[in-house]
């Protein structure tokens, strides 16, 4: 019997996942059934597929043409390595949620559980597909199946009107979205008609039909995973969907995104061309900024993490631009490491924004509330999910010793070599950049502490809260699979760079890790030990010591006594819940400096106030400068293709009949 | 053009051109019961005229058609909307949504386009019934007409089968007719249609209590 090539192992994987889904079917009302044993097993091959991919890294390609699809199309598939890093952050970021979804939906939200079970298994299977596909024709087949999957868990919960709205965004700038894409496959076959990504690979294309390319992936793409400014369906999406999907979809889906503008830029494309990676670095930092202002303004807790994601999607694009700016100037050893920077965030990323919304997934199961401002207190009620969350906070505020500092540190240290670039303005612009990048990570720091203080310490807003309780043992190991994933990510960076390293050495021909390995797995210097390097062992030796040795001197200085009191009441007697800062004091501040950065209305209460209330809605600039002018539009040239429609049918007959004997008289051979 | 025409052309140019005096017959006929008269006798016509060029060319399969168009077109179909008409009660005066002599005018306007569209079609069609060719094509105009002028919901029905008839005539001039298969499922379509748009009559007028079909408007969203 031959061996099985890794390929066929996780092409299997995606039918195992397409064939739970489908038991899910069988018995759609079945909650039991569907949680505790289709969902394990969907883990389970979320794990046999991480482990595959993991085990492949560094071979030789791998291909295979599959005999389904169209006539003379068939879906050809290929496992290479920038596919295999992504396949194992898809592999082990959906045991976690598989794992925790056991146990979440065990009461089922809207939808069956046996067709939410479908979509999900589905959903899983098309982005696997997604990143095995190699030609235009099986990679849409895939992407649009996961637009449709997707679209589905997000309106799981249907019946509220808000709901569907967010779920008939999504669908439309995943759509618009797709559009390019294809436009860009388009482009790329140069008119060949060979859509497979061999053919493309083959083309060479003049320099502005390969912009033409890169910049409808970049649209396209970008539409997906949440760039500026086609970010408005994310804010929306994820908190219309239940936990485990947005999770999904922030810490996988939006990763396919990236994984296929890397596939385009790096692979298809064939050529760089310098400016390409200033717009991708433009509006990665625009959108790292934009993402990060409003995700601190936020008073729902998963708009507050969509935003978060938002803004991370622009770091990796950000790293992303840097990438293509020292690939175009042929400085590799650079270019490999701002690459390393932008996977290795897709790994962080997906590792902590995943945990931290099963986290508020969680919350809002034991409260009912999602309201930052109706919060507060748990940690006592529920400390796993918030020791968990706290990982997944720290990691997103970009500190050490956890995965998002690595990536993150990568990132700056890219930057704070750029002076080499040739080009003069270049060389200027860039630092500022990294300014920017600087201030986005202390205001993502902002974000996170506002996130995990707000909702799980002080004191319970509300009387409620006191019935909440722990997450069971599913969701518990859930969580927990994830926070190891984003402390291993954080502790052990250079055991992980060397292996995304074959990735790194696919696109650009050189990686870090050769580097790296030369001077041991403790220590993560990427250009050389003398000017900048990070061992977050060491790191982590230090906090844990210094925070044992705190607790030491404590017991040993106070005798152990733990009192609790009220805190320093500043002369004030009253000291209750509602004197706590509340979602949107704690934000005020930054309100108030980026004031206009946000679209706000407010409402202060007035003197007289029978019953005085203060509000703040903060909306996006982009609704109303960008967005619903091209509504209005649309909406303006319905109005007169309505007039077409008299619903006469003496007018529909007249219509063809007129068309009839126009075409008779203009196609008369004469 | 001016070489003389044999008789037989003679006669089948004869009888396209009743066709066409039917088509506009049809046209101008006010009632409803007269209207599905002339409808048979067009059909009759036709059958005739199918015939005859069965007979002359020695296309033996065309008398299958003939027959067909006999027995569908004018017996069983006419027979249909006759006892439609009597069940539903509609067998006044049509309204048309334009007065009857523009109609006219307009008839004549497309008769003149369709014979010009047709010129270059048969002269490059060998058959010995080329020359009807615009005389159909004009007669399946004249009956879009009809069906677009009336209101009611019977005439438009009418004209559609009588669109039929220009097409049959059409293929027939043109080719010596279609191959017995796709004839057999036309005449099968023309007759399950006429079926089904009787069954839409008893709706529509269940719906709207007329067959007036401008009352369909209302369907529209806002």
């Amino acid at each position: 019997m031959p061996a099985l090539l890794s390929l066929d192992v996780l092409l299997i994987a995606a039918l195992a996942w397409f064939a739970v889904g489908l038991a899910g079917l069988l018995a759609p009302r079945n909650t039991g059934f569907i949680a505790k044993i289709l969902f394990p097993i969907g883990a389970l091959v979320g794990a046999i597929a991480g482990a595959t991919a993991l085990r492949f890294l560094g071979d030789s390609p791998q291909v295979a043409v599959l005999a389904i699809g169209l006539p003379d199309l068939p879906f050809h598939l290929r496992l290479d390595n920038l596919t295999a890093v992504f396949a194992i952050l898809l592999g082990f970021v959906s045991v976690g949620i598989s794992v925790f979804a056991a146990g979440y939906f065990r009461h089922g939200e809207g939808t069956a559980p046996g067709l939410l079970c479908f979509e999900y298994h589905l959903f899983l299977a098309s982005m696997l597909m997604v990143l095995l596909a190699d030609d235009g024709y099986a990679f849409m087949v895939a992407w649009e199946s996961m637009a449709l999957s997707s679209f589905f868990l997000v309106t799981t919960d249907h019946r509220h009107a808000e709901i569907r709205r967010a779920g008939y965004l999504y669908l439309l700038i995943a759509h618009v979205g797709a559009i390019a894409i294809l436009l860009s496959f388009g482009v790329m076959t140069k008119g060949s008609g060979d859509y497979s990504f061999d053919g493309m690979r083959a083309q060479q294309l003049s320099p502005f039909w390969s912009s033409a390319a890169f910049l409808l992936a970049l649209f396209g793409f970008g539409a997906k995973a949440g760039l500026l400014p086609v970010h408005v369906w994310l804010p929306e999406a994820h908190p219309a969907a239940p936990s485990p999907v947005s999770a999904m979809m922030s810490g996988v889906m939006l990763k396919t995104a990236i994984y296929g503008l890397l596939r385009v830029s790096f692979d298809l494309i064939g050529t760089t061309i310098w400016w390409w990676g200033v717009v991708a670095l433009l509006v990665g930092l625009a959108t790292a900024a934009f993402g990060v202002l409003y995700s601190t303004v936020q008073s729902d807790m998963k708009r507050l993490l969509a935003y978060s994601s938002i803004e991370n999607i622009g770091l990796i694009a950000v790293a992303i631009g840097l990438t293509l700016i020292f690939h175009a100037y042929k400085m590799d050893g650079l270019a490999a490491l701002a690459m390393t920077a932008a996977l290795y965030h897709c790994l962080a990323h997906s590792g902590f924004k995943s945990l931290l919304f099963l986290a508020t997934g969680s919350v809002l199961h034991a409260t009912k509330e999602r309201s930052l401002g109706k919060l507060g207190g748990p940690i006592h009620r529920m400390p796993w999910v918030a020791w968990l969350a706290l990982t997944g906070v720290i990691a997103g505020a970009g500190l050490p010793p956890l995965s998002g500092f690595v990536s993150e540190w990568l990132l700056l240290q890219g930057f704070l070599f750029s002076p080499g670039l040739p080009h003069p303005w270049l060389n200027m612009i860039v630092p500022v950049g990294a300014a920017l990048v600087a201030l986005v990570a202390a205001l993502a720091g902002f974000a996170m502490v506002k996130f995990f203080g707000i909702i799980f310490l002080g004191q319970m807003r509300e009387e409620n809260l006191k019935d909440a309780h722990d997450a069971g043992w599913w969701e518990r190991a859930g969580l927990a699979w994830l926070g190891l994933i984003t402390v291993l990510l954080g502790v052990l960076p250079t055991t992980a760079i060397s292996h995304i390293n074959a990735a790194t050495h696919q696109l650009l021909g050189v990686g870090l890790g050769e580097r790296l390995a030369a001077q041991g797995w403790w220590m993560l210097a990427p250009i050389s030990p003398g000017r900048a390097s990070y061992e977050p062992v060491i790191f982590l030796c230090v906090i844990a010591a210094s925070v044992l040795l705190g607790r030491w001197l404590v017991r040993r200085l106070y005798h152990g006594r733990v009192r609790r009191t009220q805190a320093w009441d500043c002369g004030y007697w009253f000291q209750g819940p509602r004197a706590q800062d509340t979602a949107e004091g704690f934000s005020q501040p930054i309100r108030r400096i980026f004031e206009p950065m946000f679209r706000m209305e407010r409402h202060f209460p007035g003197v007289r106030d029978e019953k005085p209330y203060y509000s703040v809605k903060v909306e996006d600039h982009f609704w109303h400068w960008l967005y619903l002018p091209i509504a209005k539009l649309a909406g303006g040239v319905s109005t007169l293709i309505i007039r077409l429609q008299g619903g006469r049918i003496a007018i529909y007959l007249l219509y063809s009949f007129l068309t009839l004997i126009l075409l008779l008289l203009v196609a008369r051979p004469t | 053009m001016s070489q003389a025409v044999p008789y037989s052309a003679q006669f089948i140019n004869l009888f396209a051109s009743v066709i066409l005096l039917l088509a506009f017959a049809m046209l101008a006929q006010r009632r409803v019961l007269p209207l599905i008269n002339l409808f048979a006798y067009q059909g009759f016509v036709l059958a005739v005229s199918t015939a005859a060029v069965a007979y002359m060319t020695r296309q033996h399969h065309l008398y299958w058609s003939a027959g067909l168009t006999l027995g569908l077109k004018a017996l069983l179909l006419p027979w249909i909307l006759h006892r439609l008409v009597r069940r539903l009660h509609v067998k006044w005066d049509i309204e048309s949504l334009i007065a009857i002599p523009t109609t006219m005018l307009v008839g004549i306007g497309l008769v003149i386009i369709a014979f010009n569209v047709a010129l270059p079609i048969s002269q490059l069609s060998s058959t010995i019934t080329r020359g009807t060719l615009g005389i159909a094509l004009a007669s399946v105009m004249l009956s879009f007409l009809m069906m677009i002028t009336r209101t009611k919901a019977v005439p438009q029905v009418v004209g559609f089968l009588a669109m039929e008839n220009g097409l049959f005539l059409a293929a027939t001039s043109a080719t010596y007719g279609m191959p017995m298969v796709v004839e057999l499922g036309i005449a099968l379509d023309v007759l399950v249609g006429a079926i089904i748009l009787g069954v839409f009559f008893f709706q529509i007028r269940e719906q709207f209590d007329s067959l007036d079909i401008r009352n369909m408007e209302k369907l529209k969203d806002s």
